[in-house]
């Protein structure tokens, strides 16, 4: 029994539900106190014992019922005769494979055991892709002896008088019944192990696919990569809300200044206070949306919103023509539909940096202050405007951080209308971010140099 | 914050815990209706002497479970409320500062007598040295919840309750008390528990836990309950209620959960409404008792705003 565990285990791995070794020690010893009789018990054990969220709790559930859902084998396909007990005869005839006895005096745990075995051996269990799976029902009905019984239907044809012709059309249907069996077994089998690996593969594709693609983001991708996203965001607000710390000044710590005191005669000389910090991250994004960074921005921005927790606060802007705040777009919108109310309110402009760098700086430059980063998102494609470098010093000189995302590769940054090269210099960082990958590496750093080291 | 035990219950705490079952019925008999996950969750925990980590929506019985299962064991309970800046002086132990002091004093004052006939200097040090150090010990101590569950000889349920609201160091500092049912506390050494007390930790998921906590516990979620469940819990917490009645405003609540408000009712709020009911004589609900009842249920002034023009049709919808 120990292991058909370890495979659960690993069949809740493959379904996103962590279990570590500690855990797996514990389930085991539930499973030694409830038993397997009683199945509504020992799910509960086991829930309680893997399962550490509700979203977990959804995903064993589901994996429960598929990994101990063993229906029973059906032996007698629907549209088959009635069959008598197998003669005398049939059972000398088919001696030589316990399978084909099976079958014919109808012992479905027998089969079903045979079944089990089989796929044991042909590493069923180890599937990892869905074109994997006719070859490993072939060798799992080889493995359970089905050569053995087609010689038997092959001798029982050459009989004399047609004697052996009902055995052989018996044997036969139940040839294609194990077919089908074997064949739904290695289905499940395949939706336990190697359903997330699918997933996993097209995920991380999708990392790594530039979003100014020619095209841009294939609209069946989009809610991937949108749920995508969301993941990243989550992972890195529970990175970094764990390190938060609440404000307590002004607190005397008793045990810190006895300790000092002993020191000067039991005489509280020096006050310790119990001190901590508070450092969330203030945010202000400008984001360029016009066609080649629209995608891009998008996504900025849900990531961004999807970090509220660890973000103390957080204002997004949008530009193209001219500036204007989103903050009220996002919020009745959400993000999935405000880039497009962004466009129809502001889009289908020539992308003017500097008009849009003087729309900010005339009306929002009171939102940036020394603990603010700002992240801009942009090409940084002027259409041979002026840049208003003056602008950007003034905003780099008063912010914390200034930030350029550029979809376009470094090395394209100083061609054409680029001067992309000439904001760099007032930035603090300025990267290429063209994939979620680069996105989730560089908000990554954001937060962490917010860090108290 | 300890609360004394209450009246022995006829059957022995063993009895309780022989099986899933007997727990159900035996949570039934002081007033907890719980579902098969619940108790077979509570069963393991006993078992296997593992942390009973609880999540689910404001309201859902968290709490009631673990004073629950304190009433039925006849164990004390010891509950320790979480919130930001807890730290280990006010969850553990602490010591007593003053009495040190005084001590200190005391010493100061008797060390000149004691030390007088020490030949030099050298002598004194190593009868100094020699002398018991009283400074950092048991009874300067002042234990604070964790500390007292820990030295309960008969057991005790443990409640740490909203263990999400702590700070993360705080939890951090958890997971010894939590595998090993013991703590260390430098000056002294490790301090363990006889008889392991029972944990309960409540969460309202204001934040994720760290896994190396939730991997010591085991998980339970209790969901909002179903229908029928919920009739069971109100007609035990509220003794006084009809039948009928109690039918028609746990059906009302649930068409509430249906919908979109900012929070929606659970448990709790339901017994109170039925509590409310009782109060006022209700042996329906007609459409201006419910109206003038709704605070009692929603807690925010958009919900009920939102829910008031539709109270006729959701009685009638059922």
């Amino acid at each position: 029994m120990q292991h058909t565990l370890e495979q659960f285990f690993r069949a809740l791995r493959a379904a996103d539900v962590r279990v570590s070794p500690a855990e797996a020690i514990d389930a085991s010893r539930a499973a030694m106190v409830t038993g397997y009789a009683d199945r509504v018990l020992f799910k509960d054990a086991m829930c309680a014992t893997l399962a550490k969220s509700a979203d977990e709790v959804d995903a064993f559930d589901s994996v429960f019922e598929t990994f101990f859902s063993r229906d029973a084998v059906s032996l007698n396909p629907p549209s088959a005769e009635p069959q008598g007990e197998p003669s005398q005869d049939d059972l000398d005839q088919t001696a030589s494979s316990p399978l084909a006895q099976a079958v014919l005096t109808g012992d479905a745990t027998a089969v079903q055991q045979s079944m089990e075995d089989a796929a044991a051996r042909a590493g069923v269990a180890d599937i990892r892709l869905s074109t994997q799976r006719s070859r490993l029902t072939r060798r799992m009905l080889e493995e359970m002896g089905l050569e053995e019984i087609e010689r038997i239907i092959a001798n029982a044809r050459r009989m004399p008088d047609g004697k052996g012709e009902a055995l052989a059309n018996r044997l036969d249907a139940a040839r294609r019944n194990l077919f089908t069996e074997a064949q739904a077994y290695v289905a499940r089998q395949h939706d336990l192990y190697a359903a997330g690996s699918a997933q996993e593969l097209r995920e991380e594709r999708l990392i790594r696919k530039q979003l100014n693609a020619d095209g841009g983001v294939d609209p069946v991708d989009y809610q991937l990569m949108a749920a995508l996203v969301k993941k990243m965001a989550k992972r890195l607000a529970a990175k970094y809300s764990r390190r938060r710390r609440a404000a307590q000044k002004g607190h005397l710590d008793v045990r810190k200044t006895l300790r000092k005191s002993m020191a000067h005669e039991g005489i509280p000389f020096e006050i310790e206070w119990k001190v901590k910090k508070v450092d969330k991250p203030s945010i202000v994004a400008i984001c360029d949306v016009s066609k080649s960074v629209a995608a891009a921005a998008q996504f900025l921005l849900t990531f961004l919103y999807s970090l509220n927790e660890v973000v103390d606060r957080m204002d997004a802007f949008a530009f193209s023509g001219r500036l204007i705040s989103v903050n009220a777009i996002l919020d009745d919108n959400g993000v999935e539909g405000a880039i497009l109310k962004v466009l129809q309110q502001i889009g289908f402009q020539q992308t003017d940096y500097g008009r849009s760098l003087q729309d900010f700086s005339e009306q929002h430059l009171d939102r940036l202050d020394r603990r603010t980063t700002v992240i801009f998102l942009g090409d940084g494609r002027s259409n041979f405007a002026d840049p208003r470098l003056d602008l950007m010093k003034q905003i780099h000189d008063r912010s914390r951080a200034v930030i350029w995302l550029n979809p376009e590769p470094e090395s394209y940054w100083a061609q054409g209308d680029s001067v992309m090269h000439r904001y760099a210099r007032f930035c603090h960082v300025a990267k290429q971010c063209g994939t979620l990958e680069q996105l989730e590496r560089i908000i990554d750093d954001v937060l962490r140099s917010y860090v108290p080291h | 914050m300890t609360l004394s035990p209450p009246a022995a219950n006829p059957l022995s705490a063993a009895d309780h815990l022989s099986s899933v079952d007997a727990l159900i019925e035996g949570l039934g008999s002081v007033g907890y209706i719980a579902s098969r996950r619940i108790a077979t969750a509570l069963y393991m925990g006993v078992k296997l002497q593992k942390p009973i980590l609880v999540e689910g929506s404001a309201g859902v019985g968290k709490t009631e479970l673990a004073l629950s299962t304190a009433a039925l064991l006849g164990l004390p309970l010891i509950r320790m409320q979480c919130y930001e800046g807890l730290d280990e002086s006010k969850a553990l132990y602490e010591w007593k500062y003053g009495k040190q002091l005084l001590y200190t004093q005391i010493l100061k004052d008797r060390m000149g007598s004691a030390l007088a006939d020490a030949p030099d200097m050298d002598a004194a040090m190593v009868r100094l040295h020699g002398m018991g150090d009283l400074f950092f010990s048991e009874p300067f101590l002042e234990p604070r919840p964790l500390m007292k569950a820990l030295r309960e000889d008969n057991g005790c349920v443990l409640l740490v309750d909203e263990v999400d609201k702590s700070d993360e160091a705080f939890e951090a500092f958890l997971l010894e008390v939590l595998s090993a049912y013991q703590v260390s506390v430098p000056e002294l050494g490790v301090i363990v528990a006889k008889t392991p007390p029972l944990v309960f930790l409540t969460s309202n998921n204001v934040r994720d836990l760290g896994d190396a906590l939730k991997r010591r516990c085991l998980h339970l979620h209790i969901p909002l309950p179903e229908a029928a469940l919920e009739e069971r819990i109100v007609a035990s917490r509220v003794p006084g209620v009809e039948a009928k009645l109690t039918h028609d405003l746990v059906a009302f609540v649930q068409t509430l959960r249906t919908m979109d408000l900012r929070k929606s009712p659970s448990i709790s709020e339901t017994v109170d409404w039925a509590r409310a009911l009782v109060l006022l004589h209700a042996d329906s609900l007609s459409p201006d008792l419910v109206r003038d009842t709704l605070n009692v249920i929603l807690k925010y002034e958009q919900d009920i705003t939102a829910v008031e023009p539709q109270v006729v049709e959701l009685l009638h919808r059922r």
